[in-house]
């Protein structure tokens, strides 16, 4: 059998095969948070620029947005390694539904099918992607906006987010989100949910990128930071009332 | 078409650069009834002539559903009909699986005639014996192919193959410029009569023909016969006031239209 042998912590412990082939256990450089939401024009995704390595913030530029062909953007979080994979997947597949030319071409809605099926086959395997991938656009008006797991969960729905982003960030876009929102609002609510990832998960970075998606086509913003504030009354003396900590 | 020393293999060119079994195989098409199609702006029809070999047995199917969006119909060998249909239906339902979005028709029947082309070039092979009008949509609108044995692949607004089908071409062809402002009824009812020209006098009735149709909004299904019946009734009352004048017509243009080029179909024309 292919399946990696358990060390006497439960953890899976790396196992070459005879035929040298090695499976992903565990990812090493990885992303955080990716969030998404639909709006007025079509779909908005932020995710900031950090590869951490464990728990150093390894890489500070790593772009984890990237447009797909016409119609669609894909953000990732989990191993940066296996996203560059998927991207070479998907430039392979949108060169080949190019060259065709006859007018019709693949929309979200298909390279989020596709990423589906090659993240489900791949969990098969046990040898899976790890990553969670957030997958917006927008095709003759149609807006779309899902969300593929490393296992091959999947859905569609307004407003999505990976890793962290599902716990902090999507109650705020629950909240928040309406219909026909524009740009401005959007970004507002994106920036809110930001913030408390920065402030709460461990491996966000302070330089984000905010991408959107029309009809007309894909911008990806420059990289910037939000204003953060440290002189809460609760971070003076945080230890004040535990005795015996420092 | 004359015995030829060149003949008996595919693989075999002929001096005048020609593949003599593909062209057979070409000719089995012509053997069979008749099919035609037709298409407008957002819909296209399928009819067919159905011949039971006798009274007592039922008729050959010669249309098939490939998908929601795409079907086809045959004239040739059916059995080399039925299994092409099942490659088409096969091919739709994994980039369904796989796209969750329906292929776009101008990249199926790429596939099948690469298919039809691959046993143009095998020894072992042979080509397959029948002509597929494939009709279908895709993001660009409503589109007819037709698919032959040389691997060849062609688009028409309208076509018609099978025996006497040439009746059938020069109506379309008198005709055609219009169709695309054609809504549906008028399409129905043009197809049918494409197809009583094939009949050369016999009478038209709906348990003779078969008729498809597919369109941007309608899922392609086979048209009951009571309906068709109802539109065969109609075109009764039309055709005898039309009579007179078409008889005139067909002779003059039939002489003309039956010569029908022998060398080289494969060649583009």
């Amino acid at each position: 059998m292919e399946w990696g042998a358990v060390s006497s912590e439960g953890k899976e412990v790396s196992t070459i095969l005879e035929s040298g082939s090695q499976r992903t256990l565990s990812p090493y450089v990885t992303g955080t948070s990716v969030l998404g939401l639909k709006y007025k024009d079509g779909v908005i995704m932020a995710a900031d620029m950090g590869g951490s390595y464990g728990s150093t913030l390894r890489y500070k530029s790593v772009e984890r947005i990237k447009p797909i062909g016409k119609h669609t953007l894909l953000g990732a979080s989990g191993e940066i390694s296996d996203f560059q994979e998927i991207l070479r997947y998907l430039d392979e597949l949108i060169i080949y539904d190019h060259m065709w030319d006859d007018g019709n071409s693949l929309g979200p809605k298909e390279v989020h099918n596709y990423l589906n099926r090659v993240m489900y086959n791949r969990r098969n395997k046990f040898d899976p992607l790890w990553n969670s991938l957030v997958v917006g656009g927008v095709k003759n008006g149609q807006k779309y906006l899902g969300m593929v797991g490393m296992i091959g969960t999947h859905y569609e729905d307004n407003h999505v987010a990976t890793g962290f982003g599902n716990h902090l960030a999507r109650p705020i876009m629950r909240a928040e989100w309406r219909e026909d929102l524009t740009f401005e609002e959007a970004v507002k609510i994106l920036e809110k949910c930001l913030l408390v990832l920065l402030y709460r998960d461990r491996s966000a970075i302070n330089k984000f990128q905010i991408s959107k998606i029309t009809e007309e086509g894909v911008t990806i913003s420059e990289p910037y930071a939000l204003k953060t504030n440290w002189d809460f009354s609760a971070f003076q003396n945080p230890t004040k009332g535990a005795e015996g900590s420092w | 078409m004359f015995r030829n020393q060149y003949d008996t293999d595919v693989t075999t060119w002929s001096p005048a650069g020609r593949l003599f079994q593909v062209e057979y195989a070409m000719e089995a098409v012509k053997q069979g009834s008749a099919a035609i199609g037709l298409r407008s702006a957002t819909h296209i029809v399928l009819a067919t002539v159905n011949k039971a070999t006798s009274e007592l047995s039922s008729h050959q199917k010669k249309i098939f559903k490939v998908d929601d969006h795409i079907g086809v119909a045959i004239a040739g060998l059916t059995a080399d009909g039925r299994v092409l249909s099942r490659y088409l239906r096969n091919e739709c339902i994994n980039h369904s699986f796989v796209y969750e979005s329906p292929l776009p028709i101008s990249r199926l029947v790429v596939q099948l005639a690469d298919k039809a082309q691959v046993c143009t070039q095998r020894s072992w092979k042979r080509p397959y014996g029948v002509g597929l009008l494939v009709a279908g949509l895709d993001e660009t609108g409503a589109h007819l192919y037709y698919n032959c044995p040389s691997g060849n692949y062609f688009e028409f607004q309208a076509f018609a193959i099978g025996s006497r089908s040439q009746a059938a071409k020069t109506y379309l062809e008198r005709r055609f410029d219009n169709f695309d402002k054609y809504s549906r009824e008028e399409l129905i009812k043009d197809g049918l009569f494409a197809i009583k020209e094939t009949l050369q006098g016999e009478k038209l009735t709906s348990a003779i023909c078969t008729v498809a149709i597919v369109g941007v909004g309608e899922t392609f299904h086979i048209i009951n016969q009571q309906t068709i019946e109802q539109v065969i009734e109609s075109l009764d009352i039309v055709e005898d006031a039309q009579a007179a004048d078409a008889a005139a017509e067909s002779a003059s243009e039939e002489p003309s239209a039956a010569q029908e080029p022998g060398a080289a179909p494969m060649e583009l024309q």
